[in-house]
């Protein structure tokens, strides 16, 4: 069995119920596999987005919990930020269904041997699903705790070849504004499409994922469906959502809110309690759900709590490089 | 009957109408309060505390606007009577930035008042909120007609603090804009006409003066 578990689980770590059906499923394909009716069948070539049936077609191995408490589903689904269907909340969930994720296909280019136009499935044939139980914290200080599906950005990028001149990787979102209301916005001075970033090495940590899927389900348009990228250590702005193309560059990317406002958005965009935005405080987040009564206010940590990313930034200064 | 008596007697009737439109907010929130009483989670979303700051906030401004639209509504309109609505108007924009700035303390700051005196000293946006909140405390307090009459023509003076107010107000809104432009366009348009029927009042007023001195 793949399924990892610590001797004894801490009751703050009882599975959640998404977790014991995604354990289930795992089970269930493992017993199909054994029975010699192999899953890859249910893996056609096609350039179309992926089925609703896709993810239920795959194994998934169940994320370690992180002895915090998960958000709610209908609150990581209901409360976004997505500026390309509006600037409220609560507008994505209202709107982003207005997006056609079928067909889908991500352009590979710049630093790769290996460059071109490729159907999303075919995009992800062959590479193992995993959840990820990953803390979210946005730039405006609040917090998730999320749990995603998908796989590190690594085996994605490694299939196309990076160049040795290849330093960066830039993504870009849909630029869509038929299907788009946000960017079709006279009050928006963003400059779409949405561009996003990282260093090539940050890109390759195996925690940084593209995430196709969360509670056990494929991705919702208003959190980035079909494909997403998702950096637990960075602000929420960094883990662009529906991408659509990938680049590897010589050069550091220009992303979208460094682009807008660059005294308060950096490339970098690190989790850093010590410093803050400009307009507001980074020490503390308030940690979703919050009531009337608690705000819910939590010490934010370095690097969102994933300590382990320091090493890429020994010798940077963060204050600089925020 | 003279006119004039049927007009206030007009007035007393639409007076509690008025004050019950303008606290109508108010009561939606209340009622939002209590679903979320009732089923937590049911009356608003992940983030209460932060949907009732900017409930309160926004209709604090728009009241404001409506307060300030009351003396150029009634020149334009020819309607005199309007006037007097004001003081309620304006005492509701009051109860709602105090109801505003109070959520904010509790619900978003959770009382920590060093990090609260902070942040209105250290972040820009915040600051210009509070200095409108500061600058309505004296118009509230001198509203009533014993203040207005022992004040004589400086309370006329006094009350101009609602300009700078209300422009305050409008830079705390859109200064804590990010990305969207539109609120704060809506509203700066507003403020703009309601500021530019003024100027205009007023340039007409000193050239009839020039043409009866000459």
């Amino acid at each position: 069995m793949l399924i990892k578990r610590p001797p004894d689980i801490r009751p703050s770590e009882i599975t959640p119920e998404h977790v014991y059906r995604s354990r289930r499923r795992f089970m269930r394909e493992s017993l199909a596999v054994a029975a010699g009716a192999g899953t890859a069948t249910l893996l056609g070539p096609s350039a179309a987005a992926l089925p609703a049936e896709w993810l239920s077609a795959r194994e998934v191995m169940p994320g370690e919990p992180i002895g915090e408490q998960m958000t709610s589903e209908r609150d990581a689904t209901g409360y976004n930020n997505f500026y390309e269907f509006g600037t409220d909340k609560e507008d994505p969930a209202k709107y982003a269904h207005e997006m056609t994720v079928d067909p889908w296909s991500v352009n590979v280019t710049g630093e790769v041997a290996k460059p071109g136009k490729i159907g999303l499935e075919d995009m992800l044939a062959g590479i193992d699903l995993e959840e990820r139980i990953y803390r979210l914290r946005c730039v405006e200080a609040w917090s998730m705790v999320i749990p995603w599906i998908g796989f590190p950005v690594k085996k994605m990028i490694d299939k196309f070849e990076p160049t040795s001149d290849a330093k960066y990787v830039e993504f870009k979102t849909l630029h869509r504004p038929s299907e788009m209301r946000g960017q079709r916005s006279f009050f928006s001075n963003i400059d779409w499409p949405y561009v996003e970033g990282l260093r090539l090495d940050e890109a390759n940590h195996p925690l940084a994922i593209f995430a196709v899927g969360m509670y056990g389900k494929l991705l919702p348009n208003q959190n980035g469906a079909p494909i997403r990228l998702v950096v637990p250590w960075k602000y929420g702005f960094k883990s662009i959502k529906s991408i659509v193309e990938i680049r590897l560059t010589k050069r550091q990317p220009k992303n979208t809110w460094n682009v807008l406002q660059p005294q308060e958005y950096g490339f970098y965009a690190n989790v850093n309690p010590n410093v803050d935005h400009p307009r507001w405080s980074q020490a503390s987040e308030r940690r979703f759900p919050t009531t009337i009564f608690n705000p819910n206010r939590i010490a934010t940590r370095m690097f969102n709590g994933y300590d382990e990313v320091a090493p890429l930034y020994k010798g940077l200064d963060l204050t600089r490089y925020y | 009957m003279a006119p004039g008596r049927s007009r206030l007697q007009a007035t007393r009737l639409l007076k509690p109408v008025v004050f019950c439109l303008l606290a109508v907010p108010l009561a939606l929130l209340g009622l939002d309060l209590w679903r979320e009483f009732q089923v937590p989670g049911s009356g608003f979303g992940p983030d209460p505390g932060e949907e009732i700051v900017h409930h309160l906030g926004s209709w604090a401004l728009r009241i404001l606007l409506v307060t300030l639209a009351v003396s150029p509504a009634s020149r334009v309109f020819r309607t005199p009577q309007l006037v007097r609505y004001r003081r309620m108007a304006g005492l509701w924009a009051f109860t709602y930035v105090v109801l505003h700035f109070s959520a904010y303390v509790w619900l978003l700051g959770g009382f920590a008042l060093e990090t609260l005196a902070g942040d209105i000293v250290k972040r820009p946006y915040i600051t210009v909120g509070f200095l409108a909140l500061l600058m309505l405390i004296p118009l509230a307090i001198t509203s009533t007609r014993r203040w207005q009459r022992r004040l004589g023509r400086r309370w006329k003076t006094l009350h101009r603090l609602v300009y700078p107010a209300a422009i305050a107000a409008w830079t705390h809104l859109l200064w804590l804009s990010k990305g969207g432009f539109m609120d704060p366009f809506v509203y700066g348009l507003v403020l703009v006409l309601l500021f530019g029927e003024r100027i205009v009042v007023r340039i007409r007023k000193q050239r009839r003066a020039a043409v009866n001195a000459a």
